[in-house]
């Protein structure tokens, strides 16, 4: 669309720009503050220049949770995009069925994340929960609370359980779109089924799937409450995301310097990846 | 084959009420039952943990306060949203793209990276413990996320509804409340769901910034848990409580949900 050039137009902006500032800027100056200085309380601060950066660039905690962040956001993509296409297209196109899926669908995604992580936790106990109690009947050796590995298969199986409705929704909005005659002579051609969807669905869906992954991607790499509640991090450090580590050093041990200076190198991490994304989408808009 | 297509909904629905069910289930056991067996649905079908929570005021107020402050939020957010979707859709101004992108970082930013900050700047200026605190800091990532989705919404709507408008003597304001707005309603609807749903289910900033006269249901279930030992059967009644305020939402934009995407943002 041809927009006029209007300067008067931050007029409209600045309500929305006032209320983010207020709650953006502010509070990161004072992990700025933080991130630079020492302090022992009392408002007393000294400047430490760049010694805190320098502590989390090179600690081996900060590496091992980034990879596990790194690792657990690459494997729920890995699943969550394509199960999400595939159950979309699967869906019907009318008739009843379609606002009983999508109502039944979007159900995990309006549960508090704290309730997430205690129902899976309840849904897991080997004991007693439905989950670690089949596993176990099935001859698996299954407990989450001990081993590592069942710890990350929980997790991942939760995740996948609260997010991939959202891919489908936005999925299912984009195959919504698709003008009937598209496939009436995709049919006349006699297309195959994966020709139809390499050439007429995939394309039609690249919008919203960029933006699926783009949500997907910065709310897992924040993922925070859901494994903290199921898991607490562990066994061990076992699950102990980005975030949770973050709290865990700010809240917990108090050590607000190296963690602010953790805080701005994790924002600029999620900041680069989604400027890379952002520019990708942008271009795509620009050539249709 | 076309039969055959029902099987993978079918499928994924089961999964995602497995879960849910198990918490309902569990929510109508006592704690004997609980802790001492394992049975697929209630042997003693007991209402008490539910009576528990109507009646004790720590607990349903946690409800309200978690409404109050859900609902203060939509409404802050979408109204602001408003204009500055308008101006992103229909105008260039210096900054425009830096700007949209800066309100986009702040989406990213984790809640994580804010939590101690925002209590430190929440209590400065006296808000600590208030709904207004945890409704403004939603703001945060909620107006974001509105300026986007609304701003797809209305550059669907071609330019012309405006040019007609203003010919046929509409003023700005009239033709923005009068026309603009009323076509657009199915993206307020979407924006209002996600808002509502993004607000309601996010606890890190809400449980830090209040203590107990605003505190979340959500924070509620956290601090009972630890304090008053494992009291499973209160603790799922209570989180099938949760479920409801959402089930309610999605029952009232069902029919926005697919069409409403299809004309917006895709």
């Amino acid at each position: 669309m041809n927009k006029t050039i209007n300067q008067k137009a931050w007029f409209f902006v600045i309500p929305v720009f006032i209320l983010v500032a207020f709650n953006a800027i502010i509070p990161l100056m004072t992990v700025v503050n933080y991130a630079f200085q020492e302090t022992f309380g009392n408002n007393v601060f000294m400047w430490e220049g760049t010694r805190w950066f320098k502590q989390i660039m090179l600690s081996e905690r900060f590496h091992a949770s980034l990879g596990r962040q790194f690792l657990f956001t690459f494997i729920i993509l890995f699943i969550q995009i394509p199960l999400g296409i595939a159950i979309a297209l699967s869906m019907p196109k009318e008739g009843i069925g379609v606002p009983v899926c999508l109502v039944l669908m979007s159900m995990p995604l309006l549960i508090p994340w704290n309730v997430v992580g205690a129902m899976w936790n309840i849904f897991a106990l080997p004991d007693i929960g439905f989950l670690g109690h089949s596993l176990n009947a099935l001859g698996f050796d299954y407990n989450f609370t001990q081993q590592i590995g069942d710890a990350w298969f929980t997790t991942i199986l939760m995740d996948v359980w609260h997010w991939t409705s959202l891919v489908v929704l936005l999925s299912y909005a984009g195959l919504q779109s698709i003008q009937p005659a598209y496939y009436q002579a995709a049919e006349i051609d006699g297309a195959s089924r994966w020709a139809v969807f390499t050439k007429i669905e995939l394309p039609k869906m690249k919008k919203v799937l960029t933006i699926a992954i783009l949500l997907r991607f910065m709310d897992s790499f924040m993922i925070y409450t859901e494994p903290f509640v199921l898991t607490g991090g562990g066994p061990g450090n076992a699950t102990a995301f980005l975030s949770i580590d973050l709290v865990k050093m700010a809240l917990g041990q108090f050590d607000l310097g190296p963690a602010a200076a953790m805080s701005l190198i994790y924002f600029f991490i999620v900041l680069l990846v989604c400027w890379v994304f952002y520019t990708l989408m942008m271009r795509n808009e620009g050539n249709q | 084959m076309k039969k055959a297509k029902w099987i993978v909904p079918t499928v994924y629905i089961i999964f995602l009420m497995l879960p849910i069910y198990w918490l309902l289930n569990m929510s109508f056991k006592t704690t004997t039952e609980i802790i001492n067996t394992y049975t697929l649905w209630p042997q003693e079908f007991t209402f008490d943990n539910y009576k528990k929570i109507f009646t004790d005021s720590t607990w349903y107020t946690g409800y309200l306060n978690s409404i109050y402050y859900v609902v203060m939020n939509t409404v802050i957010s979408v109204a602001a949203a408003l204009p500055a979707a308008y101006a992103f859709s229909r105008y260039k101004f210096l900054g425009d793209k830096h700007l949209f992108f800066w309100l986009l970082t702040n989406r990213m930013a984790p809640p994580a990276v804010f939590a101690l900050p925002f209590f430190q700047f929440y209590s400065s200026v006296n808000l600590f413990d208030t709904h207004v605190a945890v409704a403004l800091s939603h703001c945060l990532f909620n107006i974001p996320l509105a300026v986007w989705i609304l701003e797809g919404f209305m550059s669907a709507v071609p330019k012309e509804l405006d040019e007609t408008a203003y010919v046929d003597g509409y003023s700005f304001w009239r033709f923005f409340f009068k026309i603009f707005i009323p076509t657009i309603t199915a993206g307020i609807g979407i924006t209002m769901f996600f808002c509502f749903m993004f607000s309601w289910v996010e606890l890190l900033l809400a449980k830090t910034l209040t203590a107990v006269a605003a505190k979340p249901i959500a924070a509620t279930m956290t601090r009972t848990a630890s304090t008053s030992g494992y009291e499973l059967g209160l603790l799922a009644a209570a989180g099938s409580l949760t479920i409801i305020p959402g089930a309610i939402v999605i029952y009232f934009v069902r029919n926005y949900i697919a069409k409403g995407f299809a004309l917006g943002r895709v």
